[in-house]
């Protein structure tokens, strides 16, 4: 049943990804790239991912489409007709897919209990963390708390983002206003 | 036949993050590239999770009176926890990156790659026939 979910999700996430690259209005594209996150945030819950599902779908859905749909309102609706076909990008994707392949080869079951990944670490966090911090949500203990360092980082990354998007756009109205003073 | 179902998984994840890539190589409007990115990001993020999966087992969320049933099965909640904090570093650079498109609008007037390549190879020409033989030849 579970496979049967995600086969179902994934087919759609294709169907999904496929449109992106054919589409030319770039609205459309902007949108279906929000459904490609919802999509992907009901693929997180049946991972078992309740946290990483809304924040995708908050983060990837929300944020990002109303940022990209601000972009292009500042630059352009559509996108020109494509290049000439070459096969270049598609030799370059597919040797780089079928060395991906190759690697998961070597990686344990899907859902196998005993996988690496979930020996050491994540065991002690488990047992752990009630005891240690007392919070029902394993994720929010080790996000807060034991690897509050990383959240720290993040925070950082995000400020240094602020930042930049600033500096790049900041005199983007002075600017405007200047060139039609000049042009005048 | 148990070895391809178990893996099944991780090749359409990899599917999925190929025809990301290829509308980040492959096409040459601007916003269309971050989508790209964007696709293959969420499939590196679904194949990340999918390792932390463990079969019959439930979200990482103890009952508020945290008396834990020793016999459920939880799943690995650190894949969970390093990819909340991937989203929101893929935002992050998301927003630069548009920013930056802004910023080529204003400069180029297009978002397209290849006439921002036509306009600079203009400008380059313009600059050797100008101060070539001052820079030798290489301006």
């Amino acid at each position: 049943m579970e496979l049967f979910i995600i086969l179902t999700l994934f087919f759609m996430l294709v169907v999904t990804a496929i449109a992106i690259l054919m589409m030319r209005h770039l609205f459309a594209v902007v949108m279906l790239s929000g459904v490609f996150s919802l999509l992907s945030a009901l693929l997180f819950v049946t991972l078992d991912a309740v946290d990483v599902a809304f924040t995708e779908a908050a983060v990837g859905a929300g944020i990002s489409t109303v940022l990209m749909l601000g972009t292009m309102a500042l630059t352009s609706r559509n996108e020109k007709m494509p290049r000439d076909f070459s096969p270049i990008p598609l030799l370059v994707v597919i040797a780089t897919g079928s060395v991906l392949i190759y690697g998961t080869l070597d990686m344990p079951i899907f859902g196998s209990p005993t996988s690496p990944a979930l020996s050491h670490l994540a065991t002690a966090y488990l047992t752990q963390s009630p005891h240690d911090i007392g919070v029902p949500n394993v994720v929010t203990a080790i996000l807060a708390s034991y690897r509050g360092y990383d959240t720290l980082g993040e925070t950082v990354v995000v400020f240094t983002a602020c930042v930049g998007v600033l500096i790049l756009i900041g005199g983007l109205a002075r600017r405007r206003r200047k060139d039609e003073e000049g042009t005048n | 036949m148990e070895f391809i179902l178990g893996h099944l998984n991780y090749w359409l994840f990899i599917v999925l993050m190929m025809i990301g890539f290829y509308i980040v190589v492959a096409r040459g409007n601007y916003i269309k590239k971050i989508v790209g990115l964007n696709v293959f990001q969420a499939s590196v993020f679904m194949f990340y999770i999918s390792i932390g999966k463990v079969d019959g087992g439930t979200a990482p969320i103890f009952p508020t009176d945290m008396n834990i049933d020793p016999n459920v099965v939880y799943s690995n909640p650190l894949p969970h926890v390093l990819i909340l904090t991937a989203i929101v570093v893929g935002i992050a650079t998301t927003s630069l990156g548009l920013a930056l498109i802004v910023r080529i609008r204003e400069e180029f007037g297009t978002i397209e790659e290849d006439e921002i390549l036509e306009i600079e190879s203009k400008l380059q020409a313009e600059e050797n026939s100008a101060e070539g033989p001052a820079m030798g030849g290489r301006a």
